[in-house]
């Protein structure tokens, strides 16, 4: 594992600092990983991790240990692969996705994973440092599924900035006692790469 | 201001060449160039160019220009490079674009890739309209730049291949097209693996690509530019199978 390892910090505490950006999803095997119809993307794997440790702004993935990555780790089901990391903003983790040679395995999705009917992808915004641990990311792709999208868990197409995230943290730290649900801060526009930001 | 107004803007000719101009090179351009391009003084491509930018056709910005003459050169000079907000004028209005979003996020969670990618590639086999494959990149930057692609050749190791695309024309088989346009764009931003994935069968089928000719797209996805790279079908240069 070449990514750098901070020390984690034991509970995320809102307020000033910076924020990165978790992002986590599964995918459901059409085929176990040993399939030969599996091949193309079991090859493309080493090469796409070694891309985004060295993208700008990749901050780190989960790695099983003594492994080059996390495919043996199946803690959504037998036959779920997850993909879990940390980027530094949300637009490089989208460049990365999205406009690299990830997007060529995405392309190929279906010949690969089942499609998913609820979302299989959610962001949550976390203190730099902080290592995430896949409890956490179960349970924001719970909240995800359970409550759509809002500033504790989100997707691309409905996402919030690191200061929405912040605010509704700390409202919701408030609101505590009273019995009150976390304050939704306004929704924020569907997130976009700065290339399409100014589109009118 | 309007889409209209600012699309009126283009009726002036000499504006017209300033503006397609800017927008082909990719880059900031400095008046002095776009002027020469346009065959006018100097100070008339200003006033156009400051007209463009007031237009929301262009963005202009100071940059200390490296140019490689020229008396200005060393010091700040105004450059304009095209603006990326979209412009489009339907009469009567029309909305595809509400059409085209609809359908693709009802594709994306149907899992429709297999089926529109299908769909793209004969429809870009009946654009290509029974002519034989694209026969070299010069051709395939013909049919691209016909469709709004934007393309230019490039090094396959990613430099710009302007400056030696005069020495040696065409056969050089470490160059490659690559495109600054998505024609797709606004539908492609949202759903990406669905879209790209549509582009990439399109070119296929409209440049014979997949039909034993002499030129192969693949997904090769960069910021800021369409996610196909066009390149010779079997490169002579270290051709490992």
């Amino acid at each position: 594992m070449t990514a750098p390892t901070p020390a984690p910090t034991p509970a995320p505490a809102p307020g000033p600092g910076p924020l990165h950006l978790a992002e986590f999803n599964v995918a459901t095997l059409r085929h176990p990983l040993d399939d030969p119809r599996m091949a193309p993307f079991v090859e493309l794997l080493d090469p796409i991790n070694a891309m985004a440790d060295g993208t700008p702004g990749f901050v780190w993935r989960l790695v099983e240990d003594g492994a080059p990555d996390a495919t043996g780790m199946r803690p959504a089901g037998d036959d779920v692969i997850v993909n879990f990391s940390v980027w530094e903003t949300q637009e490089a983790l989208w460049d990365f996705t999205y406009r690299s040679g990830h997007l060529e395995v995405l392309r190929r999705r279906r010949e690969w994973f089942e499609r998913h009917v609820r979302a299989h992808l959610v962001l949550w915004w976390i203190p730099a440092g902080h290592v995430p641990t896949v409890a956490e990311a179960l349970e924001r792709l719970a909240h995800l599924h359970a409550h759509g999208p809002s500033p504790r868990a989100f997707t691309f197409a409905s996402s919030y900035t690191a200061a929405e995230a912040a605010q509704a943290e700390s409202a919701a730290v408030q609101g505590k006692g009273r019995g009150g649900a976390p304050a939704q801060s306004s929704r924020a526009a569907a997130w976009r790469p700065a290339a399409a930001a100014a589109r009118k | 201001m309007e889409d209209i107004d600012a699309i009126a803007a283009l009726q002036d000719p000499v504006r017209r060449r300033l503006y397609e101009y800017v927008a082909a090179q990719g880059r900031e351009v400095g008046r002095n160039e776009a002027a020469e391009a346009a065959g006018v003084a100097r100070t008339l491509a200003a006033f156009h160019l400051d007209r463009l930018a007031d237009a929301g056709l262009l963005e202009s910005g100071s940059r200390r220009l490296t140019g490689r003459s020229g008396p200005g050169a060393g010091r700040p000079a105004k450059v304009y490079v095209r603006a990326r907000a979209e412009r489009a004028v339907s009469l009567p209005a029309r909305d595809y674009r509400t059409a085209a979003e609809l359908l693709a996020e009802a594709a994306e969670e149907a899992g429709l890739d297999a089926g529109l990618r299908a769909a793209a590639r004969s429809r870009g086999e009946r654009l290509r309209d029974a002519r034989e494959p694209c026969a070299d990149l010069e051709q395939a930057m013909e049919i691209l730049a016909a469709r709004g692609y934007e393309p230019h050749l490039e090094d396959a190791a990613g430099e710009s291949a302007e400056e030696t695309a005069d020495a040696a024309a065409g056969e050089d088989p470490a160059r490659v097209v690559r495109m600054r346009n998505c024609p797709f764009h606004a539908v492609a931003e949202r759903f990406p693996p669905l879209v790209c994935g549509m582009n990439l069968a399109l070119l296929e089928g409209l440049l014979g690509a997949d039909a034993g000719g002499a030129v192969r797209a693949r997904l090769d996805a960069r910021p800021g530019a369409c996610c196909v790279v066009v390149e010779p079908a079997a490169p002579s240069k270290n051709n490992i199978h």
